[in-house]
């Protein structure tokens, strides 16, 4: 295992890269956050399809790039998000091609490999109807019901991806007076018509990837997996593992945003001047700098290391012996990436001034999903306190 | 030949068969495991290395556990500083004489750099070394001299150029700590006791054979020593780290928990886990070759983390953290970061923002080696040492 960069994904970072140099440029990404279209569907398809992006984690029998022997694994995938996170994109990888890959691929089965073929081609795009406030500490339970007509009906808010999601995967309860158990249920968004399937967009603080509600009315629907037991869903993995290893891999994605609002703000204070001299030699400014820079250099460590524990355990079931050093590497880097993009996107903003606080600066995109990320799939605060087992700090009695 | 794993564990294991530890004396055994190349195994051959890649260093050490060490707290100096000035800068023949006795501990080192009027701004030390035929005669004050009064020799920074600007006139020499005219007197710390000293010289006569590198090139030479200190204060692993004995504490006394405190020590634990794993992202650089901007950050990493969690297990103890283990004035001929107890831990690690480069000035050369970002004005920059404003 190596926290440093290989040279295959040194590679998929460079064609990653000139992808977004040339069509996602910060004012081409305001463009588009203004045109009310809140993802990008040509840049998405390019990276989807063309950079193959969609299938790193989906293993190669189901067209995917993923296997033991050499293929791609959650570490080609976290090199991903660091691009997009340093753009910005407004693309559903995150929803479609992490999250909701990661609940299919957990669940298993006929209907979950039959979706993950079309992820994989990049023939459609999916997203897990759960909310992304929830932490894989404190599940939620299914806030949908599966009838017993076979259809859905629920509602589910702060969903990220759905606006461009052709297939929703929805955590249920199963039908049956008294019966318990949870399910996940795939609702094709197309086919099933406006009533049976409304997403709702929320006014959100992260402009480019902003939340919505999804209300689904009698939508048909096709069963991936089931489980017995309680509703409270900590018996079904497949939200657990997608909002686990999600947040393992989000911490790439906040790196990612973190080192953009470094170099920027490096080179902004290298370029203005006031008092006759670049304020980028006052000291005061320079400290903070030389601290913020320390802190990404930590955040790249944990995110390579929660990167390669999730790519050494097992793609698909459940996380097994790992477990308790993937769920470590998982939490700290969680805990220390979500505070350090944050504090970054704020740096940026502080340190560039009154342009800093403009619309027109891309500043904000970076300081709002920092923040969004902060809150998502676990706050800091969830994962230094699923911390104190594995650390041996138990809480006070 | 170039080494490998399991060369380096084949060549341990194999000099393990030849030398009983059980069976020899102490030092014989440690001279003998510096003869086999597996002191340093990134030294060169005959130096007490194999030429190997460094961090092959660990599979010689875990291959030789248990078996008797160098004590290295003892000898910090001469094993992180000295070591690695010497073999970059010395003659062969001065590598022969201080390499070996230096690694088994038989020679302390201790190192003349800090003055009175000069500690952040080392270059502008005012020591005199006055070449007088194949000697040179030094004269001054250096003081914060940690382990002086165990020291055979000393790494020792003098100006022997008044007449240029601060950093051209420095020569860096060996300094004979037995030699007529140094005199060393102990300096008490807010611990207590005086780990550190400060050191008269009084025409000290040291022979030219003793300059380490060129006469005028002592600042380079120097930023060698200053960089591996930096490296070992902040960059290696230890057995026993202040995160473990602070979390020792927290399992022995569940009395004194509180939500509070749980919240800082969780948070601190995170910052531990994310320095432990940046210092292993630096080794596997090293190990590649593409030594990592990240050394440069370790050591202040380092303090604030040593600070934080000494302070909040003083903290953590109350009624046990008014007290104090000892004040007595001591000597000790070696330092433990994390030795004794919370209040001697608490005050010790006060020192480590301040030992090897203070944390302002490695946020100075962070900013201006790593980010690119403009030097600190330098009034002093083209301006006679001598005609500097005192
Ligand atoms: C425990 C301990 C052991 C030591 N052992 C040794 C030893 O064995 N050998 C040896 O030679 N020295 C040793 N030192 C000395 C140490 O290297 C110096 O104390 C250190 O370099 C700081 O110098 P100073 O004490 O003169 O402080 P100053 O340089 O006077 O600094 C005072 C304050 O000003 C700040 N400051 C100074 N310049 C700047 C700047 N440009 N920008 C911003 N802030 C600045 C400093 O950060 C500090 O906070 C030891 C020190 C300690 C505490």
């Amino acid at each position: 295992m190596t926290l440093l960069y290989t040279e295959v994904e040194e590679e998929l970072r460079a064609a990653v890269r000139d992808l977004l140099a040339a069509k996602c440029s910060p004012a081409a990404v305001l463009g588009s956050v203004e045109s009310g279209a809140p993802y990008d569907a040509d840049l998405w398809k390019a990276l989807a399809r063309d950079v193959g992006a969609a299938g790193l984690l989906i293993p190669e029998e189901l067209g995917g790039a993923a296997s033991h022997e050499g293929g791609a694994s959650a570490r080609e995938a976290a090199v991903v998000l660091e691009e997009l996170g340093r753009a910005v994109a407004p693309v559903p990888y995150l929803s479609s091609a992490v999250l909701a890959t990661q609940a299919l691929l957990t669940a298993g089965g006929d209907v979950a490999e039959e979706l993950l073929t079309r992820l994989a081609a990049g023939e459609a795009t999916a997203a897990l109807a759960v909310s992304f406030a929830a932490s894989p500490y404190a599940l939620p339970s299914p806030a949908a019901t599966l009838g017993e007509d076979g259809t859905v009906t629920g509602t589910v808010t702060g969903v990220i991806g759905a606006e461009a999601a052709d297939v929703l995967l929805v955590p249920v309860r199963l039908p049956g007076s008294g019966r318990q158990g949870t399910g996940l249920c795939a609702v094709e968004t197309s086919p099933a018509g406006r009533e049976a399937v409304r997403v709702t967009p929320v006014t959100s603080l992260d402009l480019t990837r902003p939340i919505a509600t999804v209300s689904f009315g009698s939508a048909p629907a096709r069963v991936v997996a089931t489980t017995d037991g309680p509703t409270d869903s900590t018996r079904a993995p497949w939200v657990r593992e997608a909002l686990t290893r999600g947040a393992g891999l989000l911490a790439s994605e906040q790196l990612g945003v973190a080192e953009w609002c470094l170099t920027t703000t490096v080179a902004y204070v290298k370029e203005r001047r006031q008092f006759a001299r670049p304020v980028g030699s006052f000291q005061a400014v320079k400290h903070r700098l030389a601290d913020l820079w320390l802190e990404v250099a930590g955040a790249r460590a944990a995110a390579r290391n929660a990167a390669a524990r999730l790519a050494e355990a097992s793609t698909a079931g459940p996380l097994g012996d790992e477990a308790v050093a993937v769920a470590v590497a998982v939490a700290v880097a969680q805990a220390h990436c979500g505070a350090v993009a944050v504090r970054a996107a704020e740096e940026c903003v502080q340190l560039h001034g009154g342009i800093g606080m403009t619309w027109e600066h891309p500043a904000h995109l970076y300081l709002k999903r920092a923040k969004a990320d902060q809150i998502a799939l676990g706050t800091p605060g969830d994962h230094r306190e699923a911390l104190a087992g594995p650390a041996g700090l138990p809480a006070p009695a | 030949m170039t080494w490998d794993e399991a060369a380096v564990a084949e060549h341990a294991r194999a000099f393990l068969a030849e030398h009983d530890p059980a069976a020899m004396d102490r030092l014989e055994f440690l001279r003998a495991r510096f003869d086999a190349g597996l002191a340093w195994v990134h030294f060169p051959e005959g130096l007490g290395g194999l030429g190997a890649s460094r961090d092959l260093q660990a599979v010689a050490d875990r291959e030789l556990k248990g078996t008797p060490d160098n004590q290295p707290g003892r000898i910090g100096i001469g094993l992180g500083m000295a070591a690695p000035t010497i073999l970059a800068f010395g003659t062969e023949e001065q590598k022969r004489r201080f390499l070996r006795p230096l690694w088994t501990g038989e020679e302390v080192w201790c190192q003349l750099f800090s003055e009175p009027g000069a500690g952040s701004d080392l270059a502008t030390l005012a020591t005199r070394a006055v070449r007088e035929g194949d000697e040179w005669v030094v004269d001054g004050q250096k003081v914060w001299t940690s382990s002086a009064h165990t020291a055979r020799w000393a790494i020792l920074v003098a100006r022997t150029d008044p007449d240029v600007p601060k950093h051209r006139g420095l020569t860096y020499f060996v300094c004979d700590m037995h030699a007529p005219g140094v005199e060393v007197r102990p300096l008490r710390q807010i611990t207590g006791e005086a780990e550190f000293n400060e050191v008269f010289l009084t025409g000290v006569r040291l022979p030219d054979a003793l300059r380490l590198g060129e006469v005028g090139d002592g600042w380079r030479v120097a930023q060698t020593t200053l960089m591996n200190e930096r490296v070992a204060i902040g960059g290696t692993p230890s057995r026993r780290t202040m995160m473990g004995v602070v979390a020792e504490t927290w399992r022995s006394r569940p009395e004194l928990r509180t939500h509070d405190l749980h919240q800082r020590l969780l948070r601190l634990w995170v910052d531990s886990e994310v320095m432990r794993l940046t210092a292993v992202r630096l080794r596997e650089q090293l190990a590649a070759g593409h030594p990592g901007p990240e050394g440069s950050g370790m050591k202040l990493a380092f303090a604030r983390l040593h600070q934080e969690l000494s302070g909040l297990e003083v903290e953590l103890l109350r009624e046990d953290g008014l007290a104090y283990d000892d004040w007595t004035f001591r000597r000790p001929d070696k330092v433990d970061f994390v030795g004794r107890e919370a209040g001697y831990r608490y005050l010790r690690a006060k020192g480590n923002s301040i030992e090897g480069g203070t944390s302002e000035i490695l946020r100075n050369i962070i900013a201006e080696r790593v980010l690119g970002l403009p030097a600190e004005p330098r009034a002093d920059k083209d301006v006679a040492w001598k005609d500097l404003p005192r």
